[in-house]
């Protein structure tokens, strides 16, 4: 049984879309009739990193991959890099700027989420070149 | 497979296929087949909005008409608090009540006594912490009927209450039976609906083995023979026996402002409600107590059936309800009274599951991508679906072909001239230059 593949585009430009994507996977592993825990736990993990994607990094790419044993995520941008991925990792730090605080993001919880929703969690990053995330949820 | 009771139909003879309905419709249960926007009956959740989309008026809603009430020797009039909000100038919901009992009904039970009840269990229910947070309210059929089919996963946090209007029909019957003496089936309880949800959740309810409500009369239906009566009456001979809290439920947030606690939400319009279960799933709102979802805009007042301005009705129930007591029920003894809980399981349907294990399942997701890759993407409904992604799926579960889109035809009969085929606004014409 081969897996099924989705590639998705995040514009850094429109913060409005950002959730689409991980929305779209929701959608097809709902679908699917994965299990709700798995269902949760890829939909938090992946609107995290998206949403990392267009606050911090101005857009990227996801790659996602659906077997019945795992669900992987590869998300890759091009952005600043993360300098201390140790710190970054911490609940609360954040460098968010003030207008998407106003919104409810800046609490500094997205990567601890990530970590706590995931199975396995990888962070490559480089300073100036970009980041990239990779992310497994096991199916059971 | 017909099991399913819905209230919310369509008029062959009206309907011309227009594909207006197909988008609107939140859980994309419509096709336009033969020319005929077809309702897909295990997906309907009945909120009533291709009946407020329609432009021919081809959808309706199965209702009860007045005559109805002489099948019963004793008939009880069960008025939605949304009806309050119908009359200018109304300053005594006594009016309605005499008017009401003027145009036949023997006895009238206001269902906003029910919502003062069943706000009452609610607050006991949250205390008892008996349910995951956030508590999400069961009052709106329509939310139900979604939770069920789009949002399993969520039915454990459902409110596990009988509704206002099920809770003043029991009331109203058990009083009437002990003042008349008449078996219960000479005693007909009838709902003044503001929804076809409603009409549904009376006719086939998910949660009860059998509605105490007998029928349903449209409030748009009723509202110019009350509105007659009223004109005529001089002083009512009645009086409401509601409070602020139960005349409220009338409107969005009127339920969760009942609950007195400070860490609610309440949505209104489907697609606010859907968005609003989204982030539930995602955990994203766990620091709430309670969240009310209705269907309509504006809640109940909003209802396809009614017939005034949602945004109207609100403030004139705002002005009624100024000098009424905060609520005028209250429940007898501690804890929640039996007979208010569910007594049987909101059950989730999996009609969106695509196939009994996860590998055919994933096969078919397989093939839903590939085909909604070859399709043009312009989600134009001429296909009869209400887009390209939702043929597809139709396509792989054997309900409709690539040759539904007239793109796809177009590109398999390539050298055959099929331009003239194709809609105005898609036409190739740098195509016919070449020619
Ligand atoms: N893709 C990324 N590129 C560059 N920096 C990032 C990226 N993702 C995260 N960071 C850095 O890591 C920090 C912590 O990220 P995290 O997601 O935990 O918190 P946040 O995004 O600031 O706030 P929240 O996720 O709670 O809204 C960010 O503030 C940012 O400095
Ligand atoms: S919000 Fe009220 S009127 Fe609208 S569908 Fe739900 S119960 Fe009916
Ligand atoms: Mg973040």
């Amino acid at each position: 049984m081969d897996e099924i593949k989705l590639h998705f585009e995040v514009s850094g430009d429109d913060f409005t879309r950002a959730g689409e994507a991980s929305g779209e996977v929701k959608r097809v592993l709902k679908e699917i009739w994965f299990s709700s825990a798995v269902i949760r736990n890829v939909s938090i993990a992946m609107y995290e990193g998206e949403i990392n994607m267009v606050i911090h990094a101005g857009g990227g790419e996801i790659d996602v991959e659906i077997s019945p044993e795992c669900i992987s995520m590869v998300l890759a941008d091009h952005g600043p890099g993360i300098e201390n991925v140790e710190l970054a990792m911490q609940e609360g730090y954040s460098t968010a700027p003030d207008n998407v605080r106003c919104l409810g993001f800046g609490a500094g919880m997205g990567l601890p989420n990530i970590k706590k929703y995931t199975d396995e969690m990888d962070i490559q990053t480089e300073l100036g070149v970009g980041t990239t995330i990779t992310l497994k949820v096991y199916n059971q | 497979m017909n099991s399913f009771f819905h209230s919310v139909r369509l008029d062959e003879e009206k309907c011309m296929g227009c594909t207006n309905c197909i988008k609107r419709c939140p859980t994309q249960a419509i096709r336009v087949r033969n020319g005929k926007a077809n309702i897909i009956s295990e997906l309907c959740i009945d909120c009533g909005e291709c009946i407020r989309v329609c432009p021919h008026h081809a959808k309706y809603a199965e209702r009860d008409s007045m005559n109805r009430i002489l099948e019963f020797k004793h008939r009880i009039a069960l008025p939605a608090p949304a009806l309050y909000g119908q009359f200018n100038n109304l300053d005594d919901i006594g009016y309605i009540i005499t008017a009401l009992k003027l145009l036949g009904f023997d006895e009238v039970f206001e269902v906003s006594r029910g919502a003062e009840l069943v706000s009452e269990a609610t607050r006991r229910y949250l205390e008892e912490n008996k349910i995951p947070k956030p508590v999400i309210s069961s009052a709106c059929p329509a939310v139900c009927r979604l939770i069920r089919i789009c949002f399993p996963n969520l039915i454990p946090h459902v409110l596990p209450l009988n509704s206002p209007m099920e809770e003043a029909a029991r009331l109203a019957r058990e009083e009437a039976i002990k003042k008349t003496g008449l078996p219960s089936e000479d005693i007909g309880v009838f709902f003044i609906t503001p929804c076809p949800a409603k009409i549904t959740a009376i006719k086939q309810p998910i949660c009860l083995p059998q509605s105490n409500v007998d029928g349903a009369i449209a409030m748009k239906d009723l509202y110019p023979v009350l509105l007659k009566q009223m004109n005529h009456l001089g002083a009512p001979d009645d009086s409401s026996n509601s409070g602020i809290i139960g005349v409220s439920w009338a409107s969005s947030g009127g339920e969760a402002a009942a609950l007195l606690k400070e860490r609610y939400l309440a949505a209104d319009g489907i697609e606010n409600v859907i968005k609003v279960l989204e982030e539930i799933e995602d955990e994203k709102l766990d620091t709430l107590d309670f969240i009310e979802l209705n269907a309509c805009s504006g809640g109940c007042v909003g209802g396809s059936l009614t017939a005034e301005n949602p945004y109207v009705a609100k403030a004139r129930l705002q002005q009624l309800r100024r000098y009424l007591p905060v609520s005028a029920n209250h429940l007898m003894d501690e804890g929640v009274p039996q007979e208010m809980e569910w007594q049987r399981p909101l059950e989730g349907l999996s009609v969106l599951k695509l196939a009994e294990n996860v590998s055919d399942a994933m096969a078919m997701m397989k093939r839903i991508k590939e085909i909604q890759s070859r399709l043009p993407g312009l989600d134009c409904g001429t296909c009869g679906a209400p887009s390209c992604r939702a043929l597809a799926e139709d396509i792989v579960r054997g309900n409709a072909t690539l040759h539904d889109c007239v793109f796809s035809l177009r590109n398999e009969l390539s050298g055959t001239d099929m331009q003239e085929f194709i809609p105005a606004p898609f036409r190739n014409t740098d195509a016919e230059k070449e020619e």
